[in-house]
């Protein structure tokens, strides 16, 4: 066995065992806070948000955070993608009022995040990426509500809800999900991965 | 009842989660279209008569569609205040304007709420997750790396949950278990991510002790049948979205989404 | 198992072979050279952090390419790379909860079969002969979570041998299991050997569970070179130093006497009548719930709860330790534990009377219709620190700071001490427990008996009165094992009353004045 030093791209780009069963995971984990989000969500502050002019898509993010998470972890294409998407099922088989429906939201919304990390060719993974792929998902998820949930509100409803997504996204999927990675590398449990071992030294 | 088990035994449990699944969809693809009360309630009531028929206990069924009926009065008076407006102004104030147009638009979209959530959740909380993932990597034939990975994952949510309660009784026992409940929650959830990305770094090595990933061509040990049954569950969610569609066009209430 | 039996054991050689992970300095091995003979049985020991777990997983073939480290020399198995050759050697771990893959047994132990493509029919005929070898007899569709420990090892054993291996690769299979799970572990490797005559490779602290069925032992350096192999008998006398530095139960070891304790001091705590179990979500009535349960726990006494594993110890400590609500019954804290909390001195029924009963109803968190200091679930989180302390069986629940030395004053803080008290405490604390080095680093990261003893010094910086700690020998080497008997014992000879869930059983016979037995 000979020592390398140069990774090529397509190893780069390939998932090892360890990056999907870690994806899954923590997709998994986030699916759960999705599920405990939504009874939150709906059973405390539903009857109140449901007068506000489009300004209930501002904790939106919180279901947006496991794409960009899981990207910023594994490193790899498809991950937001992935990641979105199995948090968006593990939520509905749990008994998510969604159901079925969360595939498509996971699908559409986990897209909207991939999109901006493949802009930067999978090579671009810091705050700057995060919020802008926080924003992708943002724009997705309000434009797949507005559609299915949404379809007779009006225009400026829409511009409020939209906009309301679009910082949601960004804040909370983008800024603290950035901010989770960082923190999880100083603890060890990314040691298998290359996010967790660009802040740290070796030791 | 475990929350990571299936709600259903009998005939409509066997039948190939995959099928559940696409006849959810077709039938959700089929209502997105058109916002009016007829087609919404159309389904909604062919929906309400087949439920008897899939063996889910009625307990089960209120509790677990819960949800469904109280998000859909809801919605409804989001449209009711912020719909697009037309014929008679009953009420301003601010961005809110109640008018004939926007209780129509209320109406139907409490309505389709109900009739694309309902069959959505009733037809999902019926798939046990071992026979998704089988139905998904053979008859779907997504990668099956990915589909084993996520099903090996959520195996772990039971963990995940008895994890979350430890850090809650640790938070107690440390004495910072007072107040700040919602401020704690981060850091709990920050503990979790540990703890679940370090579980999933075991899982990932042994299951690549058992030769997952590996490069030969894996084999199955149970088989995805997709049969008669499941062709027929296709065919009945496909169906009811026609009929709904038909009847508003036929009513003249068809009201396409856009525009 | 005649099938199994066709099987030949492999054959293992490092030649200068070492790795290093990628996030490290230091090699993890180093300049390795081993010849393992076909159907030799291995016993690897060393300290935690010499590289066992690295080697069995090389040959496992799990290590990980270039992205997680480099390597030299080369390993082996059967002339072949070990990465090649996956599939001849099967590896069992150390932790039951993360090797269950799949939900039903019968899936799970055809998980490695479906991967090596075995055929459909073959499998199922595999499946059931594997499950037998291993004395796990369930029905097919049975419910992995309801397996307990040691049965998950057994299970993991069952779908590794399943894939035919001819090298049994075991890395601490029995660390984390109650003394019956281990024996059943033990017994169900030694069948399934005897049968399938394959080599093996146990890596585990426990001497004596594993030295019946080995016929080699292999002990490698805290710095990952080879320090001695050979028969048992000749390599554990011979070394016997070197290993019990290392952390080894050499078979035969005695635990430390223990400095004399003065008689029971005042009661602390008193259990009357109580009913202990927990709620599980989405089920009508609490699980594994214990009825009946008397006891009183009194200054400078060590009180041990024992039991299988699912018996309720830890629901039990948890309740004693005024964190989980009694189902019924009382748990009584006497005013000399209460102190400044005073209060009431009467209880709201005397055992046995009706307003016990009316309690059972309650729920962690909900409604309290009025405190009452009598009862430690009824008072501040704050008011715990100096009365009770708990220490989790899992210590990274309860981390809650970016740094040891943070950690440490957590607890301190939250009494509002003023800082040069906090300091002093967290000063003295770190030298006490051997924690100096690692004031600085980050609690997540630290080993598992580091962990351990900074879960143990949290609790300690507030000088509670009553000690709980849940399984805390659970996974340890014999060093931090001393270390916490020794602080323990000496704790209880200063007054301390110590509660402890264990299934170790030498712990008890080290420590206990009395055991509560579930």
């Amino acid at each position: 066995m000979t020592k390398e030093t140069t990774t090529s791209i397509g190893k780069r780009f390939r998932w090892r065992v360890v990056d999907i069963v870690v994806a899954s995971v923590i997709a998994v984990a986030s699916g759960a806070v999705f599920f405990a989000w939504t009874i939150a969500h709906d059973g405390i502050s539903g009857p109140l948000k449901a007068l506000l002019p489009g300004l209930q898509a501002l904790d939106g993010g919180v279901w947006l955070f496991a794409g960009v998470l899981v990207a910023l972890v594994v490193r790899k294409p498809g991950a937001a993608l992935f990641g979105e998407f199995v948090a968006a099922a593990v939520s509905g088989l749990l008994g998510g009022q969604y159901g079925a429906t969360v595939l498509l939201s996971g699908l559409i919304q986990g897209l909207g995040a991939e999109l901006v990390f493949l802009a930067f060719l999978y090579l671009n993974w810091k705050l700057s990426a995060a919020i802008l792929a926080g924003v992708g998902a943002g724009i997705a998820k309000a434009v797949f509500e507005l559609v299915v949930w949404y379809p007779g509100a009006d225009t400026l409803f829409m511009a409020v809800y939209t906009v309301s997504s679009i910082v949601s996204g960004a804040v909370i999927a983008g800024f603290l999900s950035w901010l989770a990675v960082r923190g999880l590398a100083k603890t060890g449990a990314l040691d298998r991965f290359a996010s967790g071992r660009t802040s740290a030294a070796r030791v | 009842m475990n929350i990571v088990t299936p709600a259903v035994t009998g005939v409509f449990g066997k039948v190939n989660p995959v099928a559940k699944l696409g006849s959810a969809l077709l039938l959700a693809a089929c209502l997105i279209l058109t916002v009016d009360w007829v087609s919404a309630g159309t389904a909604l009531v062919l929906e309400l008569v087949l439920v008897p028929f899939l063996g889910i206990r009625p307990k089960v069924f209120w509790i677990r569609t819960a949800a469904v009926w109280i998000a859909a009065p809801l919605t409804g008076l989001t449209i009711l205040l912020y719909g697009r407006a037309s014929g008679t102004v009953y009420w301003e104030w601010l961005a809110i304007r109640v008018s004939d147009g926007s209780i129509d638009l209320a109406i139907a979209t409490a309505l389709r709420v109900l009739a694309i959530g309902l069959p959505a959740v009733v037809l999902f909380i019926t798939i046990d997750p071992t026979d998704l993932a089988d139905g998904l990597a053979q008859v779907w034939h997504l990668p099956s790396r990915f589909v084993l990975g996520a099903l090996a994952g959520f195996r772990l949510v039971g963990l995940f949950i008895e994890d979350w309660r430890f850090l809650e009784l640790a938070r107690r026992a440390r004495g910072v278990g007072d107040r700040g409940r919602l401020r704690r929650i981060p850091g709990m959830v920050f503990a979790l991510l540990v703890l679940a990305i370090r579980r999933g770094s075991r899982l990932a090595t042994a299951m690549e002790a058992r030769g997952f990933g590996g490069p030969i061509q894996r084999t199955w040990a149970r088989e995805s049948k997709f049969g008669w049954r499941e062709w027929l569950v296709l065919l009945v969610g496909l169906a009811i979205g026609l009929i709904a569609i038909a009847a508003a066009v036929g009513t003249g209430h068809w009201n396409f989404i856009v525009g | 198992m005649a099938a199994a039996q066709s099987v030949p054991a492999a054959r293992v050689s490092a030649r200068g072979w070492g790795w290093r992970h990628a996030s490290r300095k230091r090699w993890a091995l180093r300049d390795l050279d081993l010849e393992i003979e076909p159907g030799e049985r291995v016993l690897l020991l060393g300290a935690s952090g010499s590289g066992k777990s690295t080697l069995l997983q090389a040959l496992a073939g799990v290590l990980g390419g270039s992205e997680e480290g480099e390597s030299e020399g080369e390993l082996l198995i059967d002339g072949l790379p070990a990465v090649q050759a996956r599939g001849r050697a099967g590896l069992v771990l150390q932790d039951p909860d993360s090797q269950v893959i799949l939900a039903r047994v019968g899936d799970d132990v055809a998980f490695g079969c479906e991967n090596l493509g075995v055929p459909r029919e073959e499998i199922w005929r595999r499946v059931p002969e594997a499950l037998e070898a291993v004395g796990l007899e369930l029905p097919l569709n049975w419910p992995t979570a309801k397996l307990s420990g040691g049965q998950k090892q057994r299970l993991a054993l069952a779908g590794t041998l399943a894939m035919r291996p001819g090298l049994l690769l075991l890395d601490e299979p029995t660390a984390n299991l109650d003394p019956e799970g281990v024996l059943a572990v033990r017994d169900a490797v030694a069948r399934v050997i005897e049968r399938t005559h394959s080599s093996l490779v146990v890596v585990e602290h426990r001497v004596d569970v594993w030295l019946p069925i080995v016929d080699r032992v292999i002990a490698l350096s805290p710095e990952g070179v080879l320090l001695a192999d050979g028969a048992p008998d000749v390599v554990l006398a011979k070394q016997a130093t070197e290993l019990a530095d290392a952390g080894v139960w050499l078979p035969g070891a005695r635990p430390p006497v223990l400095a004399q304790r003065g008689g029971p001091g005042p009661v602390f705590l008193s259990a009357l009548d109580l009913t202990v179990g927990r709620r599980e979500l989405g089920q009508p009535t609490p699980g594994f719930v214990r009825e009946g349960l008397g006891f009183d726990v009194s200054a400078g006494t060590i009180t041990a709860l024992t039991g299988s594993n699912g018996s309720g110890k830890t629901t039990l400590a948890l309740t004693l330790a005024g964190l989980l609500p009694p189902i019924g019954g009382e748990v009584v804290a006497s005013l000399e534990l209460r102190g400044e909390l005073g209060g009431e001195s009467r209880l709201r029924g005397e055992p046995g009377s009706g307003a016990l009963r009316g309690r059972s109803s309650r729920n962690l968190g909900h409604s309290r219709r009025g405190r009452n200091t009598a009862y430690p679930i009824d008072w501040r989180s704050r008011n715990l620190l100096t009365r009770i302390g708990t220490v989790f069986q899992e210590p990274e629940h309860q981390f809650l700071a970016r740094t040891v030395r943070e950690e440490l004053a957590v607890g301190p803080r939250a009494l509002k001490l003023e800082d040069a008290e906090v300091g002093r405490r967290v000063d003295e604390l770190l030298a006490r427990l051997r924690l100096e080095a690692l004031a600085a680093a980050n609690p997540f990261t630290l080993s598992g008996g580091e962990k351990r003893r900074l879960s143990v010094a949290t609790v300690l910086a507030t000088a509670p009165r009553v000690l709980v700690l849940d399984e805390p020998t659970f996974g340890q080497d014999a060093r931090t094992w001393a270390e916490l008997v020794a602080i323990l014992g000496g704790l209880a000879a200063q007054g301390s009353a110590i509660v402890t869930a264990t299934h170790d059983q030498l712990l008890v016979e080290a420590l206990a004045d009395s055991e509560v037995r579930l």
